[in-house]
């Protein structure tokens, strides 16, 4: 039963895309309603999966498949595997590309291949849904490109932009980049289990196997496969296609690029988990922290509302990763979930300003104002209402504001890099876990004062101003709802007794135990230690955040230029985005080139050089054979028949015509016959 | 000696007929040969044609043959006759045609 509908449920989109790409043009309102109808109904559907397994089927694991292909003693299998994990993420894609569907029948509406972006969401969400659903890493690594490639498509919508399409190839580019790594560890893994399926592999190694016997080995694989995790969920040094993605519409970077598919990569490692050793585990969580932090120094300084949003989920992806490194399993992963709801809601609120601004300016015959840059916009708050209040409601759950989702697992993750450093002392860890909590908080608050408080940047501007259309603000409020505390935990201020925490318990490790990570009673009980300290800090640490902001930017008292000049190199290097972009160029393209340059000149002077000497030889020697050709075999030729010339002149002489002449010759040869005869 | 030739002479034998046809045949191909009219060339075949016939008579008069030798001398004659009459027809078209009949001119099939 579980499997059947989980079925249906990856291949409705699937079919919506099919429809689309072939007959959306001619469907009236080129079929939106079409895909939109089915994502709402694999929502439904995933619902009803989320509370049947969780209330009543909690501890088993539904899986199903069939042998794809035998290739000598290896079986390919293709199957589905259905345990909280997957139910919860489940609701949580399809939740968010129903909303996206309904919020883009408005926001895309008028575009000139509206029908064709219905059908890539489709492709999107079916390829996302088969990451979920997967019981295996080959037919995960084939949705994981598929996924890749409805991204680029997206991104690239509209690809008449160069900037647009110079951001969608950089994605994908990007993305293969980790792909790759993700790829030799899933062979390492097949190269030594015979067998692609989760399962297997962690019975093997719970069997005591290793991969080529070496704890190394697994840690190796263990990282390769977080490389594919580092491209899909922009961690750092990957992160930078991520930014660069917000060329694409706003609903396509409020589903693709905040909420599900680089919640990929976290999901990718909640998945393989187990398989994890305590060093592999450790380079997560660095990984986790330094991209937080980066990308938190980043967002601080960026005017263009889409790049805080993208900065922004980059830190907080970091925050997921970093949490899984540590051990915080539940925690990091809740974090996913309620991030999917408020990272959503920013960017589908964004999507609202942009459209509204968008609009003003279009009424006004303004082509030169960008709309996306907040030092445009300001005041909104009066003419936007339902925008506004969902979008406080989503910086406060950001920010991790008690009675709010975001608290509730941003606490639990400050409380994990807490007790992972009393446990074995990293104490960088926790350290800038806190600061990036203070500094998401503060620029949260520029962008909220910045977009929707003050004056407006242009007053008669901002008298056209509308509140964005129902079918907008309705995905904003459900969105909002979601990121209240109650729909995940009763108790506001602790997340550990609610349904989720219950549903979801962090996996048994299965590697041998002198490479395990910290056993989770361990875990637990130094997490419960720190608990409330976490608490109290964390709020401390959003509030102080938050005032600063306020008084920067609202009140007015701390001037922001005066800060930045005082920051110095900080500043300009986090409003230049610590320049990896340039370094990249410089180092990988720059580097590539001049290979290039360097394989030009080789060719250019070694090969055609050896190609030029060649040339003479050949001309050399087959002028000999010319020679040859026409002094000695032509010569022959021309010397028979020279031979039977003469020789046929010489003998012409006999042809006198006179015949007389030839009566003597007849005569002569008589008598000599005569004579030889008698 | 001498006597036995005249008396051979009053008396011819074979030898005499065959010396004389030899003498005549030898004249005929000389006149073949060495004349430059055609004409000239024609009467030295009828020499070498009439030597054939003293010859063919001759054998058959001196040896143990009845007729036959005379009959293939008047077929010679029939046939030299004829014979006579195309290469005459043949030497008026020459004349015709080259306008001559000496053979030293007429050499258009030289190599």
């Amino acid at each position: 039963m579980f499997t059947q509908a989980s079925l249906f449920i990856l291949l409705l989109p699937l079919l919506g895309f099919l429809i689309l790409i072939l007959f959306g043009k001619r469907l009236p309102r080129q079929g939106d309603w079409l895909g939109t109808g089915f994502l709402g109904i694999t929502l439904l559907l995933s619902l009803w999966l989320l509370i049947v397994k969780i209330s009543s089927h909690s501890t088993e694991v539904f899986s199903s498949g069939f042998t794809w292909a035998l290739i000598g003693d290896y079986s390919f299998t293709l199957g589905i595997m259905i345990d909280n994990l997957t139910v919860v993420m489940l609701v949580v894609v399809t939740l968010v590309s129903t909303l996206v569907h309904l919020f883009s029948i408005a926001y895309m509406k008028d575009d000139v291949r509206y029908s064709r972006y219905y059908a890539y969401l489709g492709l999107f969400s079916f390829s996302m849904l088969g990451i979920v659903l997967t019981s295996n890493l080959l037919l995960m690594y084939i949705f994981w490109e598929l996924v890749g490639i409805s991204s680029y498509l997206l991104i690239g919508h509209w690809y008449e932009k160069k900037s647009a399409s110079d951001a969608a190839n950089k994605a994908f580019i990007v993305n293969r980049i980790g792909d790759f790594g993700m790829f030799i560890g899933i062979m390492i893994l097949f190269a030594s289990f015979a067998t692609f399926s989760f399962e297997g592999i962690f019975g093997a190694l719970e069997a005591g196997e290793l991969p080529f016997g070496s704890t190394g080995w697994l840690t190796a694989a263990g990282i390769l496969i977080f490389c594919g995790a580092v491209g899909k969920s922009a961690q750092f040094p990957l992160h930078v296609w991520l930014p660069d993605a917000m060329e694409g519409p706003t609903p396509v970077s409020a589903l693709i690029h905040a909420a599900t598919m680089v919640a990929a990569g976290v999901y990718l490692v909640a998945r393989v988990f187990p398989m994890l050793t305590a060093d592999a585990l450790l380079l997560i969580a660095y990984i986790g922290a330094i991209t937080a932090l980066i990308a938190a120094t980043i967002a601080i300084t960026q005017n263009d509302i889409k790049k805080v949003l993208a900065y922004s989920t980059v830190s907080q992806l970091g925050y997921m990763i970093m949490a899984l490194g540590v051990g915080a399993w539940t925690a990091g992963f809740m974090h996913l979930v309620t991030h999917a709801a408020f990272k959503a809601g920013l960017f589908l609120g964004a999507g609202s300003v942009i459209y509204a601004m968008h609009t003003m300016l279009h009424k006004r015959h303004d082509h030169t104002t960008d709309a996306q840059d907040i030092r445009n916009m300001g005041g909104l708050r009066s003419k936007m209402p339902y925008t506004y209040v969902t979008f406080l409601i989503f910086t406060l759950a950001i920010s991790g504001i008690p009675l709010t989702s975001g608290f509730l697992s941003k606490d639990e993750i400050l409380a994990g890099t807490l007790a992972f450093s009393t446990l074995n002392g990293h104490w960088i860890l926790p350290m800038i876990a806190f600061l990036v909590a203070g500094l998401t908080a503060f620029y949260m608050f520029r962008l909220l004062i910045l977009t929707f408080h003050g004056k407006p940047a242009d007053e008669t501007g901002h008298q056209q101003i509308e509140e964005s259309p129902f079918v907008m603000t309705l995905p904003l409020m459900i969105l909002a709802a979601l990121s209240l505390f109650f729909f995940y935990s009763f108790n506001p201020i602790g997340a550990s007794s609610g349904w989720f925490w219950q549903a979801l318990e962090r996996p048994l490790s299965v590697v041998p135990e002198i490479v395990q990570p910290a056993a989770y009673p361990i875990f637990y009980q130094a997490v419960s230690s720190v608990h409330t300290l976490a608490m109290v800090l964390s709020v401390v640490i959003a509030l102080t955040g938050i005032a600063i902001a306020v008084l920067m930017y609202h009140r007015k008292k701390l001037d922001p230029a005066a800060a930045a000049q005082k920051a110095g190199f900080l500043y300009t290097g986090s409003l230049n985005k610590w320049y990896f972009d340039e370094f990249y160029s410089k180092v990988f393209v720059g580097g590539v080139m001049a290979i290039t340059r360097i394989l030009r000149w080789f060719d250019e002077k070694v090969v055609d050089g050896i190609v030029n000497a060649t040339a003479p030889i050949a001309r050399g020697i087959s002028r000999g054979s010319g020679w040859v050709d026409h002094n000695i075999v032509d010569g022959l030729v021309n010397a028979t028949a020279a031979g039977a010339s003469q020789a046929g002149g010489l003998l012409s002489r006999i042809q006198s015509g006179k015949v007389q002449t030839y009566l003597v010759y007849i005569l002569f040869g008589m008598l000599l016959l005569g004579i030889f005869f008698i | 000696m001498n006597l036995q030739i005249l008396l051979s002479i009053a008396e011819p034998g074979l030898n005499h007929f065959l010396i004389v046809s030899a003498l005549l045949f030898s004249l005929g191909v000389m006149a073949v040969l060495s004349k430059r009219n055609v004409i000239m060339v024609l009467m030295g075949v009828e020499l070498i044609l009439n030597s054939a016939n003293i010859n063919l008579i001759a054998f058959s008069r001196f040896t143990a043959l009845s007729l036959e030798g005379q009959m293939m001398g008047l077929f010679v004659v029939i046939l030299a006759a004829a014979e006579a009459a195309v290469a005459l027809a043949i030497v008026l078209n020459i004349y015709n045609r080259f306008n001559t009949i000496n053979l030293d001119k007429i050499s258009t099939m030289k190599g």
